[in-house]
């Protein structure tokens, strides 16, 4: 081999092709493809075991009690709030730790800006892998849920978009939050603080309803409450009231706003 | 024909497209062509591969790159040299199209970072300070990725990465992961990685940094070939010997200023004297002494431990001191270096 073989030195031309963030979805997609092992089980076991649980360990005493929660079995009032739940710990997991490893730890952002690419596409690639990935998770759910015999009519398909859009409402200012951290310990506070109590108050185990007034209104503003109501709606078949627009019009506000701020922080830690 | 010929129009649209993009380029194109340097059938002469002036990078109120011009052509080797905090990796920032420079005139590969950065870092090849490899990913893989982030396609990145890993001698670690590859490794596959997309500049920050001797020396011995093979290369670095070896030519910085611009040997040749005698007096105050030798030396540096004696001949001058009644504990006589003239320049030492 001779080294003249290593560089081109002056013949080489900007290159046409693949849009500079659509490579950045790649790279995503390829790390993904390497390890999913690790995430597997956060990713697809932990719904299925909360589904089984939850709906038939829980759901066989509540239909005892009340035979079951706003007129459906336990099973089926609670799987499309696990769908949305999931997609809260997809979007949340792969928002925190891995943005704050591509900009602190493995600093792998900083090899992505050094190329073609800059920080917005790093984001979308993000962003857009993130809404890929939680697609592929929810068309899984959502299947399954077909097999137990969960979905009311062949309107739940649109549960799949409506939990890839919850992901995003999650996933962007999750993002927005991790760029101004620096360790660890201070996105395990952000976990504590707002991601649990968002698992357990937003609807995906009881009816709103049943929270005291103050309490529900406070739950009416998380984006995952919205996005519970609106997957619950779809596979229930509960019909398409207008205020199912408005849950997808709040989501899609937390969705842009956590977008414009993860920019802004990119642009802080990445550009300096 | 009321607009000429088809070639005119194009003749008329390439001379504007010329003043456009030259820009002052152009100016000294003119000039050579005057002197007759450049003929007027040739294509533009070639533009340096940087060029910046008066280059600042500002950060609040502090400017950690204070105004510094420098013009690195085709197929050098420049370097770098100054402390930590100097403002090197601002610097090396900038011209990577990384970071915005707060104020001056910069061209990398001809072009302004400001509007053309995509198509400049297209053609970059980057080594950063902090290996930034995908630890989880084997080193194939890395090289793979990162070649995709130049869209380059697979077939052509796994031809160039076998090139690559035999250049960079990890040919038999290659679907090892990153993970478990020692500080060296790691420096030498970040290289095969910015080499992947043949670039027509690599700037290295601080490449060997953190490294032990002997890795340090094996990736010395890669850069230089690279060097040889014509591959522009800017390099960092706050290592004088790193420096001595690789650079063509090089910019002492300190403090976010030029304090000096030449070739190594040159340098030294401006700044120092052509040798160094170091005189190690026990726990005393090594100032009373130097006060005694001030006729012997050209000039005298009086650090912590030792005094520098700059002088001619360093043989001669150490007899005279013992001549002198002194018995210095330990006494060293060498070739002046770059860390010398940073030390005449600055009254301070590189690596602290």
């Amino acid at each position: 081999m001779t080294l003249g073989t290593l560089s081109t030195r002056g013949s080489s031309q900007p290159r046409i092709g693949w849009p500079t963030w659509v490579r950045a979805v790649w790279h995503n997609a390829f790390v993904y493809s390497k390890t999913w092992r690790s995430s597997i089980v956060t990713g697809l076991l932990e719904p299925f075991m909360y589904l089984v649980a939850m709906g038939v360990g829980i759901g066989s005493l509540v239909n005892k009690g009340s035979g079951g929660v706003d007129g459906v079995p336990y099973l089926n009032f609670v799987a499309p709030g696990l769908l949305a739940a999931t997609m809260l710990q997809i979007g949340v997991s792969d928002s925190s730790f891995s943005v704050l490893g591509g900009l602190k730890w493995a600093r792998t952002y900083f090899a992505a800006i050094a190329t073609p690419l800059n920080y917005h596409d790093v984001l979308i690639g993000h962003l857009a892998w993130i809404a890929i990935r939680c697609s592929a998770v929810a068309t899984a759910f959502v299947a399954v849920m077909g097999v137990f015999g969960l979905l009311a009519s062949p309107l739940a398909i649109l549960a799949i978009p409506a939990a890839a859009l919850s992901a995003l409402a999650i996933s962007s200012p999750t993002t927005a939050i991790a760029t101004r951290q620096d360790d660890h310990l201070s996105m395990t506070v952000v976990f504590r603080l707002g991601v649990l109590p968002m698992f357990l108050f937003a609807g995906v185990f009881f009816p709103l309803s049943r929270l005291p007034y103050w309490l529900e209104a406070i739950v009416q503003i998380l984006p995952l409450t919205s996005g519970v109501t609106l997957c619950r709606a779809l596979t229930l078949h509960q019909g398409l009231h207008p205020s199912l627009f408005l849950n997808i019009g709040y989501m899609l506000l937390w969705f842009g706003v956590g977008y414009y701020f993860s920019l802004t922080g990119f642009r802080k830690r990445l550009v300096i | 024909m009321l607009k000429g010929s088809p070639e005119r129009e194009l003749k008329e649209f390439l001379k504007a497209v010329r003043l456009e993009f030259e820009g002052e380029g152009q100016v000294l194109y003119e000039l050579g062509r005057k002197r007759g340097v450049v003929d007027s059938e040739s294509k533009l002469a070639p533009a340096p591969i940087v060029e910046c002036r008066d280059l600042v990078k500002r950060f609040d109120s502090f400017a950690a790159v204070d105004g510094i011009s420098v013009t690195v052509n085709q197929g050098e080797s420049f370097g770098f040299l100054g402390p930590n905090g100097a403002g090197k990796t601002s610097t090396m920032r900038m011209i990577s199209c990384m970071s915005p420079a707060s104020e001056g005139y910069l061209r990398v590969l001809g072009q302004d970072p400001e509007t053309h950065g995509p198509e400049i870092r297209s053609r970059l090849g980057l080594v950063p300070q902090e290996d930034t490899l995908e630890l989880e990913l084997s080193l194939l893989d890395n090289l793979l990725i990162y070649g995709r982030y130049f869209d380059l396609p697979k077939k052509e990145i796994l031809q160039r990465a076998d090139r690559l890993l035999d250049f960079a001698q990890l040919t038999d670690r290659k679907h090892d992961k990153v993970d478990l590859l020692s500080g060296g490794m790691r420096r030498r596959l970040t290289i095969a990685r910015a080499l992947i997309s043949e670039p027509d500049l690599l700037i290295l920050d601080e490449p060997t940094t953190g490294l032990d001797p002997q890795a340090r020396h094996l990736l010395w011995d890669r850069l230089y070939r690279l060097k040889s093979d014509g591959v522009t290369l800017i390099i960092t670095t706050h290592y004088m010997d790193e420096a001595e070896q690789l650079c063509d030519r090089l910019v002492v910085m300190d403090h976010g200023h030029i304090v000096a611009e030449g070739a190594p040997r040159q340098l030294i040749e401006d700044h120092s004297t052509p040798e160094v005698l170091e005189l190690r007096f026990g726990n005393v105050g090594h100032e009373e002494y130097s006060a005694g030798f001030e006729d012997l030396a050209e000039r005298i540096e009086v650090l912590p431990d030792r005094l520098l004696l700059y002088v001619h001949d360093g043989d001669e001058v150490l007899s005279a001191v013992h001549s002198r009644g002194h018995t210095p504990e330990r006494s060293l006589v060498r070739r002046s270096t770059l860390e010398d003239v940073f030390l005449v320049l600055t009254g301070r030492t590189l690596v602290d």
